[in-house]
């Protein structure tokens, strides 16, 4: 299988401003970031809020430039940036974002929505374009008198069914979510992560799934990279990761998370603090004041991003040995209830 | 004893296209020190139902119930100055958005200091004493400077801990914690969840959580209610909910978790909530309930016994076989 995204210490630096006689400020939004995303299957980037998440979708989405590193989609180099190939390519990666409520122009139709993409990418007649949205809400399980409706009149699973249909109109290959279904009830939430999976398997779509809801990510992940501070911290196949996490941070972030099981409560390992702030990062590794590995050298030098299997991590603890695989494992997958 | 006495409340809002009933019918005792969760989805009534026990509702709100008492007193009967003693000093709110529930425009010391004012006898040097006693309870690193810090100079967690230290300055009976941690990352929740508990262990307070997040529920509560479209379906102990739901709602909530279901595809619950306009007759849930027939349809469901989960429901599931002889 080849690779449809590859980055390569992919970043992206801010410049903030302190006044007017003082050097701007740096700010490393997203550094170092390296991952490769094959066709048809679905990394998952997960982290806490600020830490990279987003800025990251930026770039992949060519919202932004990255400020260092190489990025290739779709085999072509996106930070060469020709215009002609950015262009061929804006139409390869498309987004749908967290809010279905601010992401949809309110005083448009439904159809004008769908539509506009077309409008400005190709040149398809009036009669085509309605046709394809019109087959495009069908796909997306909308029905036909929908085409004529405002946004406000839907509810956020449907109107994140428009947003997911406006993505696909100019047929992508790669689908950037950004926390697609944080703002839908539980209910709602399995009705749009089983679309996306009939979607993916229907059109062989490439997904970039950027979510905090570690439970969702469990279920749609083939691969997933965790993020703290800018940096990735761990990459891994997804089951591998929830078996068997390495890096403290991603211990504690599955630890922390929620289990929907009574039978199970208890025991775990709880972090203090919270994420230190990305204009006063701390030296060395940015999670050493949180850790309870944390020693001398996590103090000083940044750890780099070592394989240790099918996984690669960042971290002194582990390369060294020191970091201990979590006493109770998260049981696989089979604690369904009965129902009936 | 109960703490918390609650019978047959509704709360219906005045629209323009009619009344609209957002609870129908709550029942809820809760006892001293117990942990009680409500769970349902948006549009639910959950939270309603506890702002009107709360007192909190607007005047386009109808509050009636048989009964409404904290403490054996009557809320609903009770003169406006004797309620509002009661009314953040032996029962405290935590809301959602922790954010926009301090006021920003006065420092996080003024807001403490300002409920120890109301509702206690301590004179200006014990308050501030007992700010800083607080505020280092919820875990806040120097308590002392953060007393002068105004609510856009913290963050999200510190918001909600300083909401939780204002909550229980006057060690409440009952603190209502409506979804305190729905926006706040992972491990912050982790940590707030814990401070929550501890209170709750430590100072003998009952606590009501109102949620969505099945995963939250499963590791605080004690008993649970799950409310569906303004009714509450059905009501269990914790473990008891999760091993058996007797409600055919509550079984589909917990089957759509992400972390409860295997295989490439969720078992979701088709359509959704039904809104003011669209609210069905017979069983609220009928028209996405896979067992739902004409008898669903037409009659409103009886409310079971307290043995099949008080499910409100023709056909409850997991019935056990003694129930049905």
């Amino acid at each position: 299988m080849n690779a449809l995204i590859t980055a390569d210490h992919l970043e992206r630096d801010y410049e903030v401003a302190r006044g007017v006689f003082s050097k701007p400020f740096v700010l490393h939004a997203v550094a170092e970031a390296s991952f490769s995303v094959a066709e048809g299957t679905t990394l998952a980037i997960v982290g806490e809020s600020g830490c990279g998440k987003s800025t990251l979708a930026r770039l992949l989405t060519m919202i932004e430039p990255a400020t260092g590193g190489t990025l290739e989609i779709d085999g072509r180099d996106v930070s060469a940036g020709r215009r002609g190939d950015l262009r061929a390519l804006r139409a390869t990666v498309q987004i749908v974002f967290q809010n279905p409520y601010g992401s949809l122009n309110p005083r448009q139709k439904v159809g004008a929505i769908l539509e506009e993409p077309l409008k400005i990418n190709t040149s398809l007649s009036a009669a085509e374009r309605q046709d394809r949205a019109r087959k495009m809400l069908a796909e997306v399980g909308l029905r036909p008198e929908h085409y004529g409706r405002y946004p406000h009149m839907f509810s956020g699973g449907q109107r994140q069914r428009i947003a997911i249909a406006r993505a696909l109109m100019l047929e992508p290959k790669i689908l950037v979510l950004d926390e697609p279904v944080s703002a839908l009830d539980v209910s709602i939430q399995a009705q749009i992560l089983n679309l996306l999976a009939d979607l993916q398997e229907r059109r062989g779509l490439t997904y970039v799934f950027i979510s905090h809801a570690l439970s969702v990510v469990r279920h749609v992940a083939d691969e997933v990279l965790v993020m703290y501070l800018g940096r990735g911290v761990e990459i891994a196949p997804a089951e591998v990761l929830f078996q068997t996490p390495r890096h403290p941070y991603t211990q504690a972030l599955l630890a922390a998370t929620p289990v929907a099981d009574p039978e199970r409560r208890g025991h775990r390992l709880r972090l203090a603090g919270e994420m230190p702030s990305p204009f006063n990062p701390p030296p060395g590794c940015a999670f050493h004041p949180r850790c309870p590995f944390a020693n001398d050298r996590c103090r000083t030098e940044l750890p780099k991003m070592l394989p240790h299997g099918s996984t690669t991590v960042a971290c002194h603890g582990v390369e060294e040995g020191r970091i201990p695989l979590p006493a109770t494992p998260p049981p696989p997958l089979d604690t369904t209830v009965s129902v009936v | 004893m109960t703490l918390l006495d609650v019978k047959n409340l509704s709360v219906s809002f005045d629209t323009r296209s009619g009344p609209f009933r957002a609870v129908d019918g709550l029942d809820l005792h809760i006892a001293p020190g117990e942990v009680v969760a409500i769970v349902g989805e948006s549009g639910s009534g959950k939270s309603v139902a506890m702002l009107a026990v709360m007192g909190l509702l607007p005047d386009s709100a109808t509050v009636t119930a048989d009964r409404l008492a904290f403490e054996g007193k009557d809320m609903l009967t009770l003169p406006p100055s004797e309620r509002r003693k009661i009314i953040g000093r032996d029962m405290a709110m935590i809301f959602q958005e922790p954010m926009a529930s301090l006021n920003p425009c006065f420092t996080v010391g003024f807001q403490i200091k300002e409920m120890l004012r109301r509702h206690t006898q301590l004179d200006r040097a014990a308050r501030h004493r007992r700010a800083i006693e607080l505020l280092g309870m919820v875990g806040i690193s120097e308590p002392e400077r953060r007393l002068s810090a105004f609510p856009h100079q913290l963050s999200g967690g510190m918001s909600q801990r300083v909401m939780i230290a204002m909550a229980t300055s006057c060690n409440p009976k009952l603190l209502i914690a409506d979804e305190p941690t729905t926006a706040l990352d992972v491990t912050i929740q982790a940590q707030i969840l814990e401070l929550l508990s501890d209170l709750q262990r430590d100072e003998g307070m009952a606590l009501v959580l109102i949620t969505h997040d099945m995963g939250v529920v499963a590791e605080t509560a004690e008993r649970v209610v799950v409310q569906y479209a303004g009714l509450q379906v059905e009501r269990q102990p914790v473990r008891d909910l999760f091993r058996t739901p007797h409600h055919p709602y509550t079984a589909a909530l917990l089957a759509a978790l992400p972390d409860r279901s295997r295989g490439a595809r969720l078992p979701s619950i088709p359509g959704m909530v039904p809104g003011q306009g669209d609210r069905p007759s017979g069983c609220q849930f009928n028209p996405r309930c896979p067992y739902a027939d004409d008898r669903c349809r037409t009659i409103d469901p009886p409310r079971q016994p307290d043995a099949l989960g008080g499910a409100l429901c023709h056909y409850p599931l997991n019935v056990p076989a003694k129930v049905t002889a």
